[in-house]
């Protein structure tokens, strides 16, 4: 894949070109249309030309993979230099805007584009670091129906109010392998019986892992009376609500791979594990992603998935652009593109990603609604009317107190 | 006539010590100060407007920040302790045996894998679905499944400090090289085995003290590094078992941004558990110091002789470690399907190459480019400040110079996030310019290290003859010294565009993310878990400060081909 030549040989034409950036920024100053006023071919002139500094996470080649095609694709459609910078993780991208804001640079900042949800959104967002709203400018929102997914326009509980771009969606799926599993856990109960009879044949990885945190949201959901407090902060409830959860984990934590006293530390890993048969079930976020990993000779072909009759949680990723981002015009085109029916079709397909559409497809039109038909899904991948419900994400406060309260009881 | 233009040579020259503690020292402090700010509770970008212990009580309230500090100090003294250990008792039974020169060459590449590659073979090698076990699975165990221990990474810190001391050693026993050509080793060593000293006991009771004294500060660097490694560290040990540094990570990623108040005080108290792991250091020494006064005093002309021989076995041993956890990433690197229990792929492919020889390419470029321009700038600065030192005496500026090694005792995490909000005041953040810079911050202090002692000991005799005979200081420098430290040179270069291309933290913090290396390319990777890509990365990442190594061995020969006596080089 030829990305990575073009990132530094841009970035040493950038350096060059710095003055003159400068004093073109100078000019569009003095133009006082805030980007509200502005119509939409008018952005897209303004993009034209124009580098975008997108962060996201970089560990999996497939994503990195649909990346550079949305690079080549941009470049040849809008003219526009899409740089993929790669994170370890998305925090990184949230500091280095932090730090911008530190030194005072709130304009011209190097971050242009964020690959975000959740509790990055969230801190992002209350600390006034997120340009927009987006969905009065970007034409695709059409196209998004947050009735049919809340998700969408809800994040984590959190309103996004148009400064996020919804980009994918992600659910909890359990990937096994069937040669050795016939029959597989249909709610988080059966999931304990299975491991106190498998003993040492399942875990999940270890907070603040977001995979194995959400895990534990999955439980809580699944075992508290009402789970519909977990949409609101946690407060002074906390310890009652959650106790169902503690008394679980008690229970599953001696069965667990190492007894409990180790865990993974990502998914990915439990991935791993899963194709060397060290432990039967793993835990994704992603319905494609055994799929994929089956296609890039990661696991046997015998893995399938499966979900709780009870749902599992599922949530919708985002992408966002910094208060300071250096080009907003072109980070706005590219997240216009990314939502739009063509990006969406090639990033639900299995052999590519395997990312379900944010799209709602009653508002498609024939044309688009065809992209998504004959998509390969995958032999692992289930259909969409077998996924079962998606249950909502707690509040984040929730997560937190969760995760400092994990650690204490089994993190040391 | 001639002797004004070498005075007001020597006028430039003098300031180059200043300059170059300027250029270094300034970023670390400022670097500091955004550390300790934070973690006071000043961080106006967060609302934080301090002063508040806040951040401190939050701190000690996190849950493991007790024993996380524990096993940062347990592994990483252990560590340094075993790596030193080793290190002379390999020196002392093989001194002056082919072995001893054959581990030379065994150790270069394992001097320059980055940490992060050679951890990830260490961590295949030895899991419980590990290479070693695949090999003996199931015929020998009797594992059908991968077993459910804790083999690596484990909740003691063992692979860690395993992992540590495959590093550590062949870097100490560099140092150690070093110091023996400066201290007539040969002779003393001749003079105690005349008196009957057994080989080992007459090395460690003789020239150990003599040795000892350079290589000091060499194994402090160590101390304090391996106290507060992240990348290896949060491969190797269990998830449950964090050290300081993980903690950090952990914090400063935390998407809470409040957590950042917590990072910086962490950050804080990684820096006093790197001073308290020196000063635990130094206190061993004494404590050695005194008991091995009274041995060395006793006349025992053995003593020493086995215990010398096991740290030889071990030290061969950890070589072999460390060569079969890059074996293991190499055949990684060419693997398309490898489960176990198969001792080798069951499917082989040139893919993951063809696949990312593009992909790599830039990185591998910039990872080139800047590993050289650091290395000929460290090379020339290290030079500069040796020359005015040996023009002007040890002067103040010149003796603070051990100050240019702060960049190695102070952790990293502690004052990279104060140095990008430095960088960013001035514009800088991105360029090439700040990421050659940044890399300068650790790649010269090595470079200091390799480089001071063979210029010091150069014979002042030759420099004063061609004094004698005309030569100005400046002719003089380029006639005579810097042919004669050909070798040295080479070796500094080697040493300094290794440690350049291994840099992640400073990469990511200087580069803004925008300007990506092999390694930061190979972290991000690590991620992802998929050990073919990981394997390609981990391959050139090793390959690049190898061919360096390589030349640097090469090179001194080939350019004195015509003159004999400096073949073998000093």
């Amino acid at each position: 894949m030829p990305t990575m030549p073009r990132v530094s040989g841009r970035s040493a034409l950038a350096i060059l070109a710095a003055p003159l950036a400068i004093g073109l920024f100078a000019l569009s100053v003095a133009s006082p249309a805030s980007a509200q006023e502005r119509v939409w071919p008018e952005i897209l002139a303004a993009a034209e030309g124009e580098s975008v500094y997108w962060n996201a996470w970089g560990g999996s080649e497939s994503t990195n993979g649909y990346i550079q095609w949305v690079a080549d694709t941009v470049e040849d459609r809008f003219g526009i230099d899409l740089v993929h910078v790669k994170l370890n993780d998305t925090a990184e991208a949230v500091r280095k805007v932090l730090a911008e804001k530190t030194a005072g640079r709130d304009e011209d900042g190097s971050v242009d584009l964020i690959w975000i949800n959740g509790e990055n959104f969230k801190a992002m967002k209350d600390a006034n670091l997120l340009h927009g709203p987006l969905d009065e400018i970007l034409p695709n929102f059409a196209l998004i129906d947050p009735v049919e997914k809340p998700t969408t326009v809800i994040d984590f509980t959190v309103p996004t109010e148009g400064l996020e771009a919804p980009w994918g969606m992600a659910k909890i799926v359990f990937p096994y392998d069937s040669a050795r599993l016939e029959e597989t856990p249909g709610s988080i109960r059966e999931l304990l019986a299975f491991a106190k009879a498998n003993p040492g044949r399942f875990t999940y990885p270890a907070p603040p892992d977001f995979t194995g945190t959400t895990f534990l949201k999955q439980a809580l959901h699944a075992l508290a009376d009402d789970p519909a407090v977990l949409l609101d902060p946690a407060g002074g409830n906390f310890a009652a609500v959650t106790a169902p959860l503690w008394a679980y984990l008690d229970e599953l934590d001696p069965v667990l791979w190492r007894e409990g006293t180790d865990y993974p530390k990502s998914s990915t890993e439990q991935m791993r594990m899963l194709d060397n048969g060290a432990v039967d079930i793993a835990i994704s976020f992603n319905p494609g992603e055994a799929s994929a990993l089956i296609a890039q000779g990661r696991l046997p072909e015998t893995v399938r998935t499966f979900v709780f009759d009870e749902g599992t949680i599922g949530n919708t990723h985002f992408v966002a652009i910094p208060y300071n981002a250096a080009h907003k015009d072109a980070a706005m085109v590219v997240a216009n593109f990314l939502m739009g029916p063509e990006a969406q079709a090639r990033k639900q397909d299995a052999t590519v990603w395997g990312d379900q559409t944010v799209l709602s497809v009653a508002k498609l039109s024939a044309e688009q609604r065809a992209l998504f038909a004959d998509l390969p899904r995958g032999p692992a991948t289930l259909p969409p009317n077998a996924l079962g419900p998606s249950l909502p994400e707690p509040h984040p406060t929730w997560m937190t107190r969760i995760e400092e309260h994990w650690l204490t009881r089994y993190g040391s | 006539m001639e002797a004004t233009r070498p005075g007001q040579r020597r006028g430039w020259l003098r300031f180059a010590p200043a300059v170059t503690l300027l250029l270094f020292l300034g970023p670390v402090g400022a670097g500091l100060v955004g550390a300790v700010l934070p973690a006071f509770g000043y961080l106006p970008a967060l609302g934080g407007d301090g002063p508040s212990l806040d951040p401190w009580r939050r701190l000690a309230a996190y849950p493991g920040t007790g024993s996380a500090v524990g096993m940062s100090l347990w592994t990483g003294l252990a560590a340094a302790t075993l790596s030193f250990t080793l290190t002379t008792g390999f020196a002392a039974a093989c001194h002056g045996t082919r072995l001893f020169r054959r581990m030379q060459r065994l150790f270069a590449p394992l001097l320059a894998v980055p940490h992060a590659a050679f951890a990830l073979g260490l961590a295949f090698l030895l899991a419980p679905s590990g290479w070693l076990l695949r090999v003996l699975s199931p015929w020998a165990t009797g594992y059908q499944w991968p077993p459910d221990i804790a083999l690596s990474p484990d909740p003691y810190g063992l692979n860690l400090i395993l992992a540590l001391v495959v590093k550590e050693t062949p870097f100490l026993f560099l140092m150690t090289l070093g110091a023996l050509a400066q201290v007539p080793a040969d002779r003393t060593l001749a003079v105690a085995r005349g008196l009957g000293y057994g080989r080992a006991t007459a090395w460690i009771k003789a020239v150990l003290p003599l040795v000892y004294r350079q290589i000091r500060l060499p194994i402090l660097a160590v101390v304090a590094f391996s106290v507060s490694v992240v990348d290896v560290a949060l491969l190797l040990t269990g998830s449950t078992s964090p050290t300081l540094a993980i903690l950090i990570m952990r914090w400063a990623n935390d998407p809470d941004l409040a957590f950042q108040f917590v990072a910086a005080a962490g950050a804080c108290l990684q820096l006093g558990v790197a001073l308290a792991a020196i000063l635990a250091w130094t206190g061993g020494e004494r404590l050695v110091a005194r008991l091995g006064r009274r041995w060395v005093m006793d006349g025992a002309r053995g003593g020493a002789e086995g215990a010398a021989r096991i740290a030889t076995a071990l030290t061969v041993a950890v070589a072999g470690v460390g060569v079969a956890a890059l074996a293991a990433m190499g055949v990684w690197s060419v693997a398309r399907r490898w489960r176990w229990p198969d001792a080798l792929p069951s499917e082989w492919s040139l893919g993951n190459w063809a696949g990312f020889s593009g992909m790599a390419g830039g990185p591998a470029a910039t990872t080139l480019i800047v590993g050289l321009v650091a290395a000929v700038i460290g090379l020339v600065l290290v030079l500069a400040c040796l020359e005015a030192e040996d023009r002007a005496g040890r002067r103040p500026t010149s003796r603070a110079l051990w100050l240019l090694y702060t960049p190695l005792i102070v952790p990293q995490v502690a004052f990279l996030f104060g140095a990008q909000v430095l960088l960013l005041g001035l514009g800088l953040e991105g360029t090439w310019g700040a990421l050659i810079w940044a890399h300068l911050l650790f790649v010269l202090p090595y470079m200091f290290l390799s480089l001071s002692e063979p210029f010091r000991r150069l014979d002042p005799r030759y420099a004063r003859g061609a004094l004698c005979l005309g030569a100005g200081p400046n002719r003089v420098f380029w006639r005579i010294k810097l042919p004669m430290l050909t070798r040295a040179v080479a070796i500094a270069l080697a040493v300094g565009f290794a440690v350049s291309v291994g840099e992640y933290l400073p990469t990511v913090f200087a580069g803004g993310g925008r300007i990506t290396t092999l390694t930061t390319e190979a972290v991000a990777r690590a991620g992802g878990g998929d050990f073919r890509v990981i394997g390609v990365f981990a391959v050139l990442q090793a390959a690049l400060p190898l061919i360096g190594f390589l030349l640097a061995s090469i090179l001194p020969g080939w350019l004195h081909r015509h003159r004999r006596g400096m073949r073998e080089g000093l």
